[in-house]
């Protein structure tokens, strides 16, 4: 018996559209995905913005600079501490302050524990959006404890308003050293059971092996960052290339992918915890005694002048650009968010994918609308 | 008794304070953008500058991108700054990285108040789009030759450039 052949259809005839969003459990947040199918192939697709957008930049113009540190709380909302760092820094570096050792470190700590955090909030809800249920739950316990210890020395589990510009608010909590030390071993068991739970998931695999793939040309070209970039093989790491901080003094890895699929961009975020883990590790015991912040006006008048800073968030090349007219606030602030452009590399990867894909990749870029629609 | 004229306050400038790599990259850049392209060196910080005209914006921008010694191959970040009140300009900023290089710089241009549009940069880095339609929103900057210059954070239909210093900060209707 022969099979006729039948005629292939024309894709601008048969568009099937799909909404997704704004309101969709999958979007992790107010996002808007527009697409448009071919059988299950995805034609076109079309992200829509900006329902969490608060003005954030033109309201810090009309705060003073110590002030700011609050409205940064709010971008990454699920790393709170590394936006703190980033604005804070930015006005460092344009008043050309020195912060204090101990400052540094605590602030290098909560911040690669801040990194862990973001990346088990990923882990678990990316297995969520792949449809496994269990990983959530040890995603989110081993989130738990880092929140915990947040609570302790910020006194917030969420929203710290802990990193001031010349250090940080207060000293550590006289416990914190007996607390990291069964901290770093739970979570080192942590990040060894969630890698073993899921990533080797035959499911899981047939699931994220090969999807969404994104060649490194494009990634660099579209200004995609952070895990989402390493993935496709590209060693860039703001941590490495352009050091801030105290971060030339530790010895750490940049894990990164091969082939620049939602496998590589998951696995490589697994890999970053264990070196974060390792940084912290490396932080504690060279942690000093001394003064946690520089002596600075409590109400910061940095030069006049223009500064661009960029730090390394747990979604990739965080950056401020900071122009300041000598007064107590700033003239202008813009916000260089990650989430923001490797959500601009969605269209390149659905591209050919299949509908049923679409969260997968969606869930695989690892976007926080705060930080997208600011 | 005459009073004595309040005196200005004094605002201090942030010191230049390039790198060697900084350093290195000015000199190329003099190199590359001879003394008759009307472009201009500066620094701010630790950064590079090149303030060009806005119709120089694609050229020198391809340049950088194309150019052996410069290899502009990732573009961090672009923003309007409203320099209205001043003198009745919007200027726009190109932060631009190498990830080979890695070496930075701002390619900068001042775009007068009442017919403020610049040439696009999304064929020389696509990453630019929404950049420019983020700054087409919140400032007004029309980027010619753009694919598809529609609101990306607001909503169709919204009055006026919140961006801009002239916008009020509450008193404005929502709906």
């Amino acid at each position: 018996m022969q099979l006729q052949e039948q005629p292939t259809q024309q894709a601008d005839a048969i568009d099937l559209m799909v909404n997704m969003g704004p309101q969709h459990p999958s979007t992790h947040g107010v996002f808007r995905l527009v697409i448009w199918v071919d059988g299950e192939k995805i034609v076109r697709s079309e992200p829509h913005i900006g329902y969490l957008h608060r003005g954030s930049e033109k309201l810090c113009e009309g705060e003073q600079y110590g002030q700011i540190i609050t409205l940064f709380d709010r971008l990454d909302y699920v790393a709170n501490l590394n936006c703190e760092l980033a604005i804070c820094m930015a006005v460092e570096k344009l008043m050309g302050l020195e912060v204090p050792e101990r400052a540094e470190y605590i602030r290098v700590i909560l911040c690669e524990l801040n990194r862990i955090a973001s990346h088990m909030l990923f882990y678990g809800v990316y297995g969520l959006d792949a449809g496994a249920m269990t990983p959530v739950l040890y995603g989110f316990r081993e989130r738990e404890r880092v929140q915990a210890l947040f609570e302790a020395v910020t006194g917030a589990r969420m929203m710290h308003n802990y990193i001031r510009i010349g250090g940080v608010n207060e000293d550590l909590p006289d416990d914190f050293r007996l607390r990291m030390s069964t901290l770093l071993d739970q979570l080192e068991r942590g990040i060894g059971e969630c890698d073993e739970l899921l990533s080797q998931n035959e499911m899981f695999l047939a699931r994220t092996k090969g999807v969404g793939a994104i060649a490194a040309a494009e990634a660099i070209d579209l200004g995609v960052t952070g895990p989402a970039l390493r993935a496709c093989g590209v060693p860039e790491d703001v941590r490495i290339s352009e050091p801030y901080s105290i971060y030339d003094r530790f010895d750490f890895g940049i894990p990164v992918g091969t082939y620049g699929d939602c496998w590589d961009r998951y696995y490589v975020r697994v890999e970053e915890m264990r070196q974060s883990l390792g940084i912290v590790r490396q932080a504690m015991e060279q942690l000093p005694e001394g003064e946690i912040a520089a002596n600075v006006r409590r109400i910061a008048r940095p030069p006049k002048g223009e500064v661009y800073l960029r730090t390394e968030s747990p979604r990739g090349d965080f950056g401020v650009f900071l122009v300041s007219d000598g007064t107590d606030m700033p003239y202008r602030v813009k916000v260089r968010a990650p989430s923001f452009c490797n959500l601009q590399a969605l269209q390149a990867m659905l591209r050919d994918a299949y509908i049923a894909d679409a969260v997968i990749i969606l869930g695989s870029i690892d976007i926080i609308l705060g930080e997208v629609d600011r | 008794m005459a009073r004595r004229p309040r005196r200005e306050p004094i605002i201090p400038e942030a010191p230049v304070a390039l790198d060697t790599m900084g350093e290195a990259l000015a000199a190329t850049l003099a190199e590359v953008f001879g003394p008759d392209s009307e472009t201009h060196i500066g620094a701010a910080v630790d950064e590079v500058t090149l303030m060009v005209r806005p119709d120089q914006v694609p050229d020198v921008c391809n340049m950088c991108r194309t150019d052996p010694r410069l290899d502009f191959n990732y573009l961090r970040c672009l923003s309007v700054v409203d320099y209205v009140e001043a003198s009745a300009e919007l200027e726009v900023n190109y932060h631009l990285y190498s990830l080979d290089k890695r070496h930075k710089m701002v390619v900068k241009t001042r775009v007068p108040e009442d017919s403020p549009s610049v040439p696009t940069v999304t064929e020389i880095w696509a990453g630019a789009n929404w950049y420019e339609r983020e700054s087409h929103d919140l400032f007004g900057i029309v980027f010619d030759g753009h694919p598809d210059l529609v609101p990306l954070l607001l909503y169709e239909g919204f009055e006026g450039f919140p961006g801009r210093k002239s916008f009020p900060f509450h008193d404005y209707d929502e709906w």
